[in-house]
């Protein structure tokens, strides 16, 4: 008997390569870049002035958005309509935008205090962050398919690896508004681990230190033999080198007694901060200019000056490093080497401080503004066209379920290796009780208010019962993105229910609905096509399967028999060759029929085969314990 | 899914089950159809036999290690990103199992009381149950005492030095519990393991304020 494991991704099936080539894009919150990989080497796709920094600003100063640094240059005459590190606010609602009030140049939108995602006032547009999210994807798909010449319609994308499930189903949301299929959404640090990894070919423990414009991630990984085994990862949402140039403006605005600036002008201030910022990286001093209410602000800092203002920042880098050392189990002598990434650790004094806290000093050999994108870009050739590396990653915060009292009962624990599925029972707490409100939240407080909602649903139709008696089983599986789907059941009856958890900040169906016809890159057809793809992929399969079992049994089908087989199954291949979902799927439902007894004998002949003592499962078990390797 | 069992054996292996893809005789604990080479979804196995290694407590970390992640590279849901949806689904599950199988026989604490449960012994470690142990709970509060009492890094890390080694002892005694087949002292002993476990942590979370 033939004894094949088969190795999948190895000889990728001619369907794999129709489904074309993706590409990786790390959206970050101040710069965002694509890449993919051509040949075997992956490359950042650039300018014509070679720059593959996209700033990740939208102008909304004219019927077409505007991307980019030609979003970045109507910042002085538009400063209301350009819109920048929109990336905070990706799954937040107005309550969580309260908390950054003031540090946040933006105009909320008034309804968006009725709860749901935030909404952005921008001229005469109200704009969710997931729509500006698409502009920026849709402008980064248009290079890559500028650079191909033809269109591209998958690719990887990254997030923090501190984003929670609101957040990572807001990113997901704006690809698809974008027109792109998201093969994964993967951690920033593992990508960057990644680009890293394959050059070096690297075993042991890494630290991935990750300081982008408004997010801090750090997170250790195990390399070995081409495996990313994510250890434990930690950091902080809403700390970035955004913070830095919030520092140096307030610090501005302390010394020349300006306030009370409105949006615009906070952005045109912040602008000029960053750019002092980015010139003391070099040089021992800066001056910060801008012309703002009225006032010209000119004010010279030294380097020493900047870095008194962003040590208290740092420290909260350094307290979530040893977090998560202590969640690993590690302390920073295990630690193999550090990989840099994001532009914030261009800041000297990020860098000394990083090779203080692990006694090393870390390595940045590849552009960190650029090494998460190229991460990506090796992780979409690596899904789309197969790869010896594999990423396992965890989820980054813990995972509960309100209980009485508002006290929050965790299901998955932070660290937790992905994809998983654990459940827990429940029960009622009045008599009679009929139905049960589940709400999934996500955070390490104990206390709901303390952690972020996610979504709330009810599980109806328990039998009444007195308290206590009804068992209910609740479920949270989380799959290789990281994103969470919660069910119940009530075990004594089987009462049901399920949700992919759709955030309390993230965009209802509806809404979904509703952008999805105003996109323009998006139109229904899009989603017939798509769904005409999978029926096409499963078709073939079911071709492929059938194939393999005649040649492993066909002898057990007479010449008619074996015809008939022969004759639905060519129906099959021809409806693959053409456009309608619905007959694929009944010339699929006619070869199920056609080969049913097919499948009956070559079950019987192993019932008979067993009989014999040539037990099938001797063979066989060898391959459930040879697997590993 | 129709399972046929007893095939002139001992009935426990011999099992299979129809190919989902192929529809084609597969063992029920088969990862791939050696027919079609469709991926299986996880038969009901134990951990152990999941991970490919012989039930029991000694388990070789770095062993469990190299199954765990040979495992995962063929079975990881990333394989087969290119894969029919139902596919990738199935994939999910085998690794959605063997991070659980993992989880447990990577765990001392969590390996015991799952090979009890094995054996039919419902462990009071496996739940908040009540303990009838006084020796054991007499123990506990004179080591929480001292922790309460203790006032400086020092102080904490001797005691954690001490329940360690205590912990590390009841890992030699669950083992040989488990060899001599006495169920009841391993019980016992992974009662205690859970108690000195907790107070570690607690040990921990005091240094760590203590620190700051």
């Amino acid at each position: 008997m033939l004894l094949q494991i088969h190795e999948p991704g190895e000889t990728p099936e001619p369907h794999a390569l129709e489904r074309g080539q993706a590409i990786g894009i790390d959206l970050g919150t101040t710069n965002s870049v694509v890449a993919m990989v051509s040949g075997s080497h992956p490359e950042v796709l650039r300018d014509a002035g070679g720059d593959g920094l996209v700033p990740s600003v939208v102008a909304y100063a004219y019927d077409e958005p505007l991307v980019g640094r030609m979003a970045l240059a109507e910042l002085a005459r538009h400063p209301d309509l350009v819109i920048s590190s929109v990336k905070r606010l990706m799954g937040r609602g107005a309550e969580d935008i309260k908390k950054l009030a003031g540090a946040l140049p933006y105009e909320i939108a008034a309804d968006a205090a009725a709860g749901g995602m935030v909404r952005l006032k921008v001229g005469d547009r109200v704009l969710s962050p997931v729509e500006i999210s698409a502009d920026i994807l849709r402008a980064l798909k248009a290079r890559a398919e500028a650079s191909l010449g033809h269109a591209v319609e998958k690719a990887v994308i990254t997030v923090p690896a501190y984003f929670d499930d609101a957040a990572r189903n807001a990113t997901k949301d704006a690809a698809r508004l974008a027109g792109l299929e998201v093969l994964r959404l993967v951690n920033e640090p593992t990508a960057a681990a990644l680009a890293y990894g394959l050059d070096s070919a690297s075993e042991g423990i890494y630290a991935v230190y990750d300081l982008g414009g408004g997010t801090f991630d750090i997170s250790l990984l195990k390399l070995q033999k081409g495996v990313f085994q994510v250890l434990a990862t930690g950091g902080d949402a809403q700390l970035g080198g955004d913070d830095f140039d919030h520092a140096l403006a307030e610090w501005a605005m302390k010394r020349t007694g300006i306030n009370g600036l409105t949006s615009g002008e906070a952005k045109i201030l912040l602008q000029a901060a960053r750019a002092a910022k980015e010139r003391l990286t070099t040089a021992p001093g800066a001056e910060l200019k801008a012309v703002v209410a009225g006032h010209e602000i000119r004010q010279s800092i030294d380097r020493g000056t900047f870095e008194i203002l962003i040590e208290p920042l740092l420290g909260r880098t350094l307290r979530a490093c040893r977090q998560v050392l202590a969640d690993a189990r590690l302390s920073a002598t295990d630690v193999k080497g550090v990989v840099l990434v994001g532009g914030s650790t261009r800041v000297p004094l990020v860098r000394a401080i990083v090779a203080d806290f692990f006694k090393q000093e870390p390595l940045a050999g590849i552009d960190p503004d650029e090494v998460v994108a190229v991460g990506a870009a090796l992780q979409a050739n690596a899904l789309t066209r197969g790869s010896d590396t594999l990423l396992l990653d965890v989820i980054p915060l813990s995972l509960g379920i309100e209980t009485m009292g508002g006290i929050v009962e965790k299901v998955i624990e932070r660290n937790t290796p992905i994809p998983v599925t654990k459940a827990q029972d429940f029960t009622t707490y009045q008599d009679g009780q009929t139905g049960m409100l589940i709400h999934a939240v996500q955070g390490e407080r104990e206390t709901v208010d303390a952690c972020r909602s996610l979504g709330r649903f009810e599980l109806t139709g328990i039998p009444p019962m007195v308290a206590g008696a009804a068992r209910i089983r609740v479920t949270y599986a989380v799959d290789a993105d990281g994103l969470l789907t919660v069910s119940a059941e009530e075990r004594t009856t089987g009462a049901k229910a399920e949700i992919a958890v759709k955030p309390s900040y993230g965009l209802s169906d509806d809404e979904m609905a509703d952008m999805l016809r105003d996109s323009l890159t998006y139109a229904r057809e899009d989603m017939e096509k798509r769904l005409l793809l999978e029926s096409r992929v499963e078709a073939e399969r079911v071709l492929l399967a059938l194939r393999a079992a005649l040649n492993a049994d066909g002898k057990l089908l007479s010449e008619a028999e074996r015809a008939e087989i022969d004759r639905v199954a060519h129906a099959v291949r021809e409806r693959i060759a053409g456009e309608d979902r619905a007959q694929i799927h009944a010339a699929m439902e006619a070869l199920d029929r056609a080969t049913h007894d097919f499948a009956q004998k070559r079950m019987d002949i192993a019932i008979q085969m067993a009989l014999k003592g040539q037990r099938l499962d001797e063979v066989e078990a060898g391959m459930a314990t040879d697997g590993a390797r | 899914m129709a399972v046929v069992e007893k095939l002139g054996g001992d009935g426990a292996g011999a099992q299979f089950v129809p190919c989902w893809s192929c529809k084609g005789p597969v063992a029920a604990r088969a990862l791939f159809c050696h027919t079609c080479g469709a991926v299986q979804a996880p038969g009901a196995v134990d951990h152990f036999t999941r991970m490919g290694l012989a039930p029991g407590f000694d388990v070789d970390d770095a062993l469990l290690e190299k199954q765990y992640l040979g495992f995962q590279r063929v079975l990881h849901p990333d394989r087969f990103a290119a894969k029919p949806a139902r596919e990738r689904a199935i994939a999910q599950s085998q690794s959605v199992a063997l991070n659980e199988a993992y989880e447990v026989l990577g765990d001392p604490l969590k390996r015991g009381i799952y090979l009890l449960r094995l054996r039919g012994v419902n462990s009071a470690a496996a739940d908040d149950k009540t303990v009838s142990d006084p020796a054991l709970l007499m123990q506990a509060m004179e080591q929480r005492e001292a922790l309460a009492e203790a006032e400086s890094v020092d102080a904490v890390e001797n005691l954690m030095i001490a329940v360690g080694a205590q912990a590390i002892q009841l890992l030699s005694d669950i083992s040989r519990a488990f060899a001599d087949d006495d169920l009841d002292s391993a019980n016992r002993f992974v009662l205690r393991l859970k108690y000195a476990r907790k107070f570690l942590e607690e040990a921990r979370l005091k240094r760590a304020a203590l620190e700051s």
